[in-house]
């Protein structure tokens, strides 16, 4: 079983629903990114979405474009960022080696310029288990199949409060996770969610196994119970970058707590 | 309709939007064989627009260059002063037609902005503009032009503060309000429908030259001659020649400072393939695909793109693409203002300039045609300032 299907199915077992944490790598800086991986896992995230800071994030909002800004003014790269994955896989930088499942979050052009496939043979050296990719929609995903299925990296699929007839579509195809948004708009904190993300996923359900977490607008322990209670896991994004934005290169131990009080929402 | 020119086109966005992009391409669809909205749309262009836009012989210009004859396509002379108009009034008729009841739209200079505006206020639409901060101060009277006409102007801060920005931020807003709003694309950018849908909307520009220069001078011209940022303008014109092998089509795009210097916006000259704003296309752009920050004294053509189906012209060696500097941009702009008192757009100077340079070097028989797709009453405290003149206002 891969790290991806292992991380629900370990979730289920024990009734917890899975945590899963952005962060924008090299925010403030590659060391800082390393680190907070390292606490959050120890704080319970199941599985990792790891942001490639990109010049033009159309579908974020504020607090993660700035993230994306930070981590580009240190000159944060995707080879940064791989190289990184591999220092956490090989337990370079601390005591035991990271063995939640590490997905990168990147707009397509980060991919393309890189080579896709270079991109991607280097992903699965480095032990990066998959991407999503949120301008890559149903209608193009063949630009990713073959690369991502010869080097085994999971192209986790995005389904959306629009996405009606479309859903049922995108889930029988979905591999890794199926993740669910919310509602509409772009990354970031909503005082309530109004959001048919039930029905969404009764709608993934009847076609497949696939798991589903819910993400976009989670940032207190009472959202993510509620979102967890429908869905097999919970993406919190902004809330974490947010901490970060605030405490720079001192973001581990306020993101570590934060992290644990969700996670302990879930149990 | 598959969306794709070659390799370029596309629909790379967010989930969030794709249900939004298939209700528009089934409008579109449907509506571009309705009677009803061609003969709704030909109304407004002609009574409102004031189309037929003239195919006027520069003749003092021909003499002075002493080569090709040179006609202008005077789309400077539409309502709003800029081709702009012509997908405006297409798509806020559409948005109208589907049950919309807000726009949105991206603007560079502010042509794009004003003819949203003004498109809004006679159809009854809620209209908003998106805008980079820096164009907002660079173009400060259109800013006042768009809330006279009842628009909201949002500056927008992010990135660059430029025109590829606020395509960012009016994606980002259509992503959050969908049901009642359309974002009306400005350019032949964007995901698909929207290059296909601007294109077919400025096509009459091509197909306006091609009738009046065969009742001018009996044949077809030798080169079709427009400025080029996402390239509507130029698609526009070029479109109805495109299988008209013996005419050339030449994009200008803007070179700022120099291709070779940092400071510029040539797309086809400098870009690679990339994707962004939901197309794949050419972009200037690093090793690592971060979208360059691009320079040019024209605002309508600061974009780090093109228009997916230039990329494939390109490729296919249709037409060609050449790089005009903000100098030579601005001594055609001074050129055309005196030698026949027209003050052009400083985006279709990048147009005119290239005229210039190959003209003369043509026979007298030869005909170009360039597209005047703006005036430049915009532009003249920005050209002021370049050339160190000192306006009261």
């Amino acid at each position: 079983m891969n790290r991806i299907a292992n991380a629900f199915a370990a979730s289920g077992e024990t009734e917890n629903k899975a945590l899963i944490a952005f962060i924008m790598g090299g925010d403030p800086d590659i060391e800082t990114t390393e680190k907070l991986i390292i606490a959050m896992e120890q704080a319970g995230v199941d599985l990792f979405e790891i942001g490639i800071p990109f010049s033009d994030p159309a579908a974020d909002g504020l607090v993660i474009q700035q993230a994306s800004v930070r981590a580009l003014e240190k000159g944060c790269t995707a080879d940064d960022l791989l190289n990184m994955v591999q220092r956490l896989r090989s337990g370079e930088n601390a005591a035991k080696k990271i063995t939640a499942p590490i997905t990168f979050l990147t707009y397509a052009n980060s991919i393309f310029a890189y080579g896709k496939e270079r991109f991607m043979e280097r992903c699965r050296d480095c032990g990066v288990d998959g991407v999503i990719v949120p301008d890559i929609p149903y209608e193009e995903k063949e630009e990713l199949a073959d690369v991502c299925e010869k080097y085994g990296i999971a192209h986790i699929s995005m389904v959306a409060p629009t996405s009606k007839e479309r859903t049922e579509t995108i889930a029988r195809e979905a591999e890794g996770f199926l993740y669910c948004v919310s509602t509409l708009g772009v990354t970031g904190i909503r005082e309530k969610i109004r959001t048919n993300v039930q029905e969404t996923i009764e709608k993934v359900r009847a076609v497949s196994d696939i798991p589903c977490a819910v993400g976009f607008g989670i940032s207190t322990p009472e959202q993510a119970r509620d979102m967890a209670s429908v869905s097999d896991g919970v993406i919190i994004g902004t809330a974490i970058v947010k901490i970060i934005g605030e405490y720079g290169r001192e973001s581990v131990e306020p993101v570590r707590q934060y992290v644990a009080r969700i996670k302990d929402a879930l149990s | 309709m598959k969306g794709k020119f070659g390799q370029y086109g596309g629909q790379y966005v967010a989930e969030t939007v794709m249900s939004s992009l298939k209700e528009l391409e089934r409008a579109y669809q449907f509506y571009l064989n309705d009677a009803v909205f061609k003969s709704e749309l030909k109304d407004l262009l002609n009574n409102y627009a004031s189309r037929p836009s003239g195919l006027y012989y520069a003749e003092k210009m021909t003499r002075d260059l002493g080569g090709a004859k040179i006609y202008l396509k005077r789309e400077d002379l539409n309502h709003t002063g800029s081709h702009k108009i012509n997908n405006v009034l297409g798509q806020a008729l559409l948005a109208k037609k589907m049950g919309k009841t807000r726009v949105i739209a991206e603007t560079g200079a502010g042509q794009h902005g004003v003819a949203s505006a003004t498109a809004a206020a006679l159809m009854g639409l809620k209209c908003e503009v998106f805008m980079g901060k820096e164009d907002t101060e660079r173009q400060a009277l259109n800013v006042f032009r768009m809330e006279l006409l009842g628009a909201k102007v949002h500056p927008v801060t992010s990135g660059t503060m430029t025109l590829k920005d606020a395509v960012n931020e009016t994606l980002r807003e259509w992503a959050s309000r969908l049901d009642d709003t359309h974002y009306i694309v400005g350019s032949a950018v964007g995901p698909h429908p929207f290059p296909v849908m601007v294109r077919d909307f400025q096509k009459i520009i091509g197909e306006e030259i091609k009738a009046q220069v065969l009742e001018a001078e009996g044949r077809l011209p030798d080169a079709i001659i427009a400025c080029v940022g996402g390239g509507s303008n130029a698609i526009g014109a070029f479109h109805d020649f495109i299988g008209d092998t013996t005419v050339k089509l030449i994009g200008c795009e803007a070179a700022g400072l120099g291709i070779d210097h940092p400071k510029n916006a040539a797309t086809m000259a400098n870009g690679t393939v990339g994707i962004l704003h939901g197309m794949k296309s050419y972009f200037c752009q690093d090793v690592y695909g971060q979208i360059a920050p691009v320079y040019s004294i024209s605002a309508g053509l600061d974009y780090p793109g093109v228009g997916p189906e230039h990329a494939y012209l390109q490729d296919t060696h249709r037409a060609e693409y050449v790089p005009v500097t903000d100098a030579e941009a601005v001594d055609a702009f001074n050129y055309l203002s005196r030698t026949e008192g027209i003050i052009p757009a400083i985006e279709s100077a990048h147009a005119i300039a290239h005229a210039c340079k190959i003209a003369g070097s043509m026979g007298h028989e030869k005909i170009i045609v360039v597209n005047l797709s703006g005036r430049g009453d915009k532009d003249v405290a920005s050209i002021a300032k370049y050339m160190g003149v000192q306006i009261n206002e």
